[in-house]
């Protein structure tokens, strides 16, 4: 070995005790971000395609069955009825049975996986009949969706979001590269939301792992990609990449306990548009950049909500079911405020659904207000 | 993270290499975790078996109970092992041990002890591995446990389809590392024990028998002898600890359960050795022969079966018997046994072993695909000391690993095995490269007749690049796969159904057949 060469590769990471730590990295430190994140990825899909060997919310759980069954119903529904009808009460679509409360963009996420499941496993998604359909084959399939999309648009964007982050990074940043990709992409939150099973069990007990079953990682995907975007520079993308995660999914979703990461596309919005607003108006024209966002997102909602733009009983009809206000300011535990001050303060005794609604609407736009000023 | 500040190469704490160890432990612990409700094959209702039989009967009646038709196969040690388990199944839940209500138990319960104590067995490899890796500089070590600890092919076999290859393995390593150290007498003494855990590492006892025969027993005859008596009398003490009791009460049947000859020279997935060759030429030949005008009888069993099977049908070719395996084994085997005689040297006993167990596989009888880990785990020891040792462990773990991929055939546990693959590919192609970047050492002795160039001393060789012969046979692997899973099954539908088992044989089998004769040559080559 020649010996200039070798001290080179001796760099080792060593703590104020002398002990070797980072050594995981020292053979990445030859190689780019991509190889880096290339082995994190590969050991992350692993982590997934392993946790969707496991059971799935709902399993064997009739009536209703879960999050799955949720999600089954939605790929029948949208790709046996016409768009129009996907929001709408009808003999075929019950709303009450699983009725779409996503946005349009989830509308269609889930058509195109009913195509895929239609296509290979048709019982699975029969318009009515297949309700409550469970199967090796079915549970493999919309595994596999969910894998797929999140390969597809969660995890380029943790790539984008890394690249823009850490630019050239010099060698000993790589390493905290390596780790801020592991740790984005081994969100266990989101591996056990997406890739598990639905319901959360009273119980966690050694023979039952309590995971979901949704399509989280693409609101977030797009998320991630809004905020590199915001990073890079690149303002009018942050901006319809944040267009489209809150199109895919708008409220936080207070019936899933012991989770704490969920998507909350809605409340980032003050963030989100108050730092745009605020690069705009710091622009030599602002009222032209105000505009120009103006128009991206009109034109992304526009595009996203087209089949129902013809009459506005068919936007309300959409727009009321994704706000289920009657559902009331929390559900079953989750780890908010108003839960856990619910032992002291009896909300939903003190106080009607609208007044309630109103003042969670003030207490979050006051606790927003230090960061969208910001 | 603390201060950087640069390091020589020598200075490493231990503490931080043991938690570093155990880190990669528990990653691994991690992922075996999640993968408890795949797919188990028999062999866990074999082993489940196994604890109720050791558990619920006396010890005179564990080599006869034909309760279940998974009887004890193993020898006494492991027979023990599994009694021992079968104290904490039965706290667990007592089913799991009882003879009659515990067949094909499948509760969560079983799944998860029996699942947890594979985990925890593998503590054993872990001590193996740190044992022999305990003085080499700490680059070489983290490849080392990336390959062993991480090995896909573990993870394949023992958490998914179901074994206890991690703890035999380990106790393995752990006699190799004291061979390695000189301190031949306990090397001797964890062979001895793992003859009595599994007798199939018995293939490797020519090299043990005359490398501590040479080494140990050296200096003298007098001293020699003294020594010969006391490493036979260790050995005879281990054997009679085992087989003893059984003997004593008249029990010969233990050996008969031990070498069930009955069985045919090829499991019915045809383990990719040499006798496909032979089975592949002979029907090649008995087809030609038969064109050409000659009467060939058509044998009457058959080697396509899902299940497993007898076969041994040669209608032109001589026929296989044990013995004949046997005597090719001991003779691929006489090289290395040869070299250990005149030169017993302990750095190359891992070698010797992973060679022992090459021969055993590739020319032994009724060789399952599993036994591939036997030679393939120790050569990632090895695989560290040299460029074209990097070069050639690269090609055969994946070579072996993918001829494992038959053994999970369900779809929901495709993902997880090809993702094995890759993850083991790419780390091991990064941790190579980074070892041996351009300009590094060669290897010390020229290589097997399929490498590609001519590796000089003098000039720069390229560092960890993989020749074009073997980049097209890994592409010929991706062929072979696409062609098995997808290509097959959508143009032929059910014909030929055992074609793509057969193709994936055939084509490991010309992988590690290269792997035999680089190992060989390496071998007769050394100093």
């Amino acid at each position: 070995m020649v010996k200039g060469k070798e001290t080179s590769y001796t760099v080792s990471v060593v703590d104020g005790d002398g002990n070797q730590c980072c050594w995981w990295w020292w053979w990445l430190e030859h190689k780019g971000t991509t190889t880096t994140f290339l082995i994190v990825g590969l050991f992350v899909v692993l982590v997934r395609a392993a946790v969707s060997l496991h059971s799935y919310s709902g399993f064997a759980n009739p009536p209703k069955f879960g999050d799955y069954e949720a999600q089954r119903h939605w790929m029948e529904i949208t790709i046996n009825l016409p768009i129009q009808e996907w929001y709408r009460n009808n003999t075929s679509n019950d709303l009450s049975y699983w009725g779409l409360d996503y946005p349009p963009l989830t509308a269609y996420q889930s058509f195109i996986h009913g195509l895929f499941l239609g296509f290979v496993h048709p019982e699975s998604v029969s318009l009515v009949t297949s309700r409550g359909h469970e199967s090796y084959l079915g549970k493999l399939l919309m595994r596999w969706t969910v894998l797929s999309f999140d390969l597809l648009i969660f995890f380029p964007a943790v790539l984008y979001f890394v690249i823009v982050r850490y630019g050239q990074p010099s060698r000993s940043r790589k390493s905290d590269i390596g780790w801020h990709i592991a740790m984005l992409l081994l969100n266990p939150c989101l591996i056990l939301i997406d890739h598990g099973h639905f319901q959360v069990c009273s119980v966690l007990t050694l023979t039952v792992i309590c995971v979901v079953f949704q399509y989280n990682c693409i609101s977030l995907g797009f998320t991630i990609g809004a905020v590199a975007g915001v990073l890079s520079g690149k303002d009018l993308v942050a901006c319809v990449l944040y267009c489209l995660a809150l199109n895919h999914k708008q409220v936080l979703i207070s019936d899933l306990s012991m989770v704490t990461l969920l998507h909350m596309s809605a409340y980032f919005v003050p963030a989100f548009f108050s730092h745009l607003l605020g690069k705009c108006l710091r622009h030599k024209h602002p009222l032209f950049e105000v505009s120009k966002l103006g128009f991206y997102v009109l034109g992304t909602f526009a595009a996203v909500w087209w089949p129902y733009l013809y009459s506005k009983d068919s936007i309300l009809e959409v727009l009321s079911r994704l706000a289920p206000f009657e559902r009331g300011i929390f559900e079953d535990y989750v780890a908010n405020f108003w839960c856990a001050s619910s032992i002291i303060i009896k909300w939903k005794r003190l106080f009607t659904s609208e007044s309630l609604r109103l003042l969670s609407l003030i207490a979050t736009v006051i606790t927003c207000l230090p960061s969208i000023d910001q | 993270m603390g201060k950087q500040k640069l390091s020589s190469k020598g200075v490493q704490n231990s503490g931080c290499t043991k938690a570093t160890l155990w880190w990669f432990y528990l990653v691994a612990a991690c992922i075996k975790v999640l993968l408890f409700p795949s797919y188990r094959s028999t062999d866990f209702e074999v082993h489940r078996n196994w604890l109720a039989v050791t558990h619920s009967l006396p010890l005179s009646q564990w080599y006869f109970d034909e309760t279940s038709p998974w009887t004890l196969d193993y020898p006494p040690f492991f027979a023990h092992f599994e009694h021992f388990l079968s104290m904490f199944a039965h706290l667990i839940d007592p089913k799991i041990v009882h003879l009659q209500e515990g067949l094909n138990y499948s509760a969560n319960t079983v799944v998860y002890f029996q699942r947890g104590t594979v985990i925890l067995s593998d503590l054993c490899l872990l001590y193996g591995v740190y044992r022999l890796t305990r003085n080499l500089d700490s680059r070489k070590q983290k490849l080392i446990w990336l390959s062993a600890i991480w090995s896909p092919m573990l993870f394949i076999v023992d958490h998914v389809h179901f074994q206890y290859n991690g703890f035999l393995i380990g106790i393995l390593l752990i006699s190799l590392s004291y061979l390695e150290e000189g301190r031949d007498l306990l090397g001797g003494f964890f062979f001895a024990v793992l003859l009595c855990l599994k007798h199939l590492f018995a293939v490797a006892a020519p090299v043990y028998f005359v490398y501590l025969l040479r080494h140990y027993c050296r200096g003298g005859i007098g001293r020699g002898f003294t020594r010969l008596l006391i490493m036979g009398g260790m050995v005879a003490a281990v054997f009679a600890a085992a087989f003893g009791p059984f003997f004593h009460l008249g029990q010969i049947q233990v050996i008969r359960r031990l070498f069930p000859f009955g069985r045919g020279l090829c499991h019915a997935y045809w383990a990719p050795n040499f006798w496909v060759f032979y089975i592949m030429s002979d029907k090649g030949l008995a087809f030609i022969l038969r064109r050409l005008g000659f009467n060939v009888q058509t044998p009457t069993a058959t080697f396509t079966a899902g299940l497993v099977g007898d076969s041994s049908p040669f209608s032109v070719l001589p026929q296989v018997t044990p013995l004949v395996t046997f005597m090719m084994v001991l003779l691929a085997l006489s090289p290395c046994l040869l070299k250990a005689w005149k030169d017993p040297k302990p750095q190359m006993i891992s070698r010797w072993v992973a060679y022992a167990y090459t021969c055993g596989f590739l020319f032994g009888w009724h060789v399952h695909e599993k036994a591939s880990l036997h030679f393939v785990i120790p050569l990632a020891i090895v695989a560290v000391q040299t460029l074209e040792d990097a070069k050639h462990y690269f090609l055969l773990s994946i070579v072996s690993c993918y001829s494992l991929f038959p053994l999970l055939f369900e779809a929901q546990e495709y993902p997880i095995k090809v993702l094995l693959l890759l993850l083991h590919l790419i780390l091991m192609w990064s941790g190579f490269s980074a070892q041996f970047p351009d300009g590094a050492e060669t290897a010390r002795a020229p290589t097997g007749h399929h490498t590609e160039k001519k590796v000089d001393q003098h000039k720069s060789n390229g560092g960890f690049v993989i020749g074009w012969i073997e980049r097209m046979y890994l592409v010929g692997l991706v062929i072979v796969e696409i062609w098995g899973q997808f290509l097959h099954p959508l143009l032929l539908g059910d014909k030929l159904a055992f074609a793509p088992l057969m193709l994936i044989s055939i084509y490991c089998a010309l992988g590690i057949m290269y792997s035999w004769i680089w190992q060989l040559t390496f071998i007769v080559k050394s100093p």
